[in-house]
């Protein structure tokens, strides 16, 4: 039976009255992480406004055991955590190395990689909120075509963004997915499904972020919803390499074609003054990724 | 509190509600319930909780009728915008009579 509202677990992990901002996408998502994990697991995190979310010393606002750790090394940390439970006999225990995608695409890539090419039995998540939003929104390699940060500020960044799924594909991991807190019955099924794979599985999921973005807090979800509709997001799982489009990108390649990406971006602060052939770069961006979706599913 | 069993201190946090305070001191806007809208109220089986689904704080409690928790709610509004039946309206904290 797949997981639907009513039977998605009740008990929550994640304490209210904590540091995010309000409308927070990366709350959404971790709420379902952690109902999914059952608070059975051990979480290595970076910099990041991950870190801003479990708090300061001496009180946390997450039910499950957290190891702050050095910007770079979210990946070596997890291993570690891993070789160690292993020592112990603790293999119950499911370690999750939890980066944003600073963390993962720029400076975390090269542990990273050299975890998922050692096969090291952990879930790596990256959640994708296109910036350095904890830092207050500098340009990562993950932010998208035309969109202005702190770092972009007068024409909005001139380049694509980095596929960071495709490259973790590249290492041939046991699972890849990639997920939105706006659909989390679809991202509870995800990780559930990664828990009982073995080796480096790696999630990659897309975060609206109010203040990064320059959004009302209201419409978060209506964002993540629209990224996903108008193809900036697919939502897809490759079980041991095999691709499949899940949720609402699978009812949309099925019946119905993508929205054009000018009803996203035109409702973000940070696309605005995008200029004509920027859009249209964007546009055209989407479109080949879609149709390679497509041709793969 | 950051005291392992063995009473030695540790740099180890321990898990709290309102970590940040009072977060709902953050708040500009109210969610108000109008329970006569609500679909698991007018069902009165469990159905909807949307606004569970989404809330970012997990203030609300997936009971009949729902409850929200304003000592932590930050006011997005994520649940007004999503409830289905408008039974959610944010009303300016200024302009909030207790009723």
């Amino acid at each position: 039976m797949e997981t639907s509202v009513l039977n998605l677990p009740e008990r929550e992990y994640l304490l209210p009255g904590n540091r995010t901002c309000a409308g927070c996408g990366l709350s959404i998502a971790y709420r379902y992480i952690l109902k999914a994990l059952e608070g059975n697991a051990i979480v290595a995190v970076p910099a990041s406004c991950l870190t801003v979310l479990h708090g300061m010393y001496p009180t946390t606002s997450v039910l499950i055991p957290c190891v702050n750790v050095a910007f770079p090394s979210t990946a070596a940390s997890a291993s570690g955590l891993v070789a160690g439970l292993k020592a112990l006999g603790r293999t119950d225990i499911t370690v999750v190395g939890f980066a944003g995608d600073g963390g993962t695409h720029d400076i975390g890539i090269q542990a990273l990689s050299g975890a998922a090419e050692r096969g090291a039995d952990f879930i790596y998540i990256c959640y994708d909120n296109e910036a350095y939003m904890n830092t207050g929104t500098q340009r990562s390699s993950s932010t998208p075509l035309g969109a202005k940060t702190a770092t972009t500020p007068v024409l909005g960044k001139q380049q694509h963004l980095k596929d960071m799924p495709r490259i973790m594909e590249a290492h041939s991991v046991s699972y890849i997915a990639t997920a939105c807190p706006s659909y989390p019955a679809d991202l509870y099924d995800k990780m559930r499904k990664a828990k009982t794979k073995k080796g480096t599985r790696y999630i990659h999921i897309s975060t609206p972020c109010p203040p990064g973005w320059i959004f009302p807090t209201k419409d978060t979800v209506k964002m993540g919803r629209l990224a996903v509709e108008t193809g900036m997001v697919t939502l897809y799982e490759m079980e041991d390499g095999v691709f499949r489009l899940t949720g609402r990108s699978r009812s949309v390649a099925e019946r119905g074609k993508l929205k054009p990406v000018g009803d996203y971006i035109k409702l973000q602060g940070r696309f605005a003054g995008i200029s004509a052939d920027n859009l249209k770069e964007l546009q055209t961006w989407v479109n080949s990724r879609w149709a390679g979706y497509l041709k793969r599913a | 509190m950051g005291t392992r069993d063995c009473k030695h201190i540790s740099a180890m946090a321990s898990p709290s509600i309102g970590e940040a305070g009072r977060t709902g001191e953050w708040r500009t806007s109210r969610p108000v319930i109008d329970h006569s809208r609500c679909i698991p109220v007018r069902k009165n089986k469990p159905s909807c909780f949307l606004c569970w689904l989404y809330c970012p704080e997990a203030v609300i409690k997936r009971d009949i009728p729902i409850q929200i928790d304003l000592t932590y709610c930050k006011g997005c509004g994520i649940c007004a915008e999503e409830c289905p039946s408008g039974a959610i309206t944010m009303v300016a904290e200024n302009d909030y009579v207790e009723r």
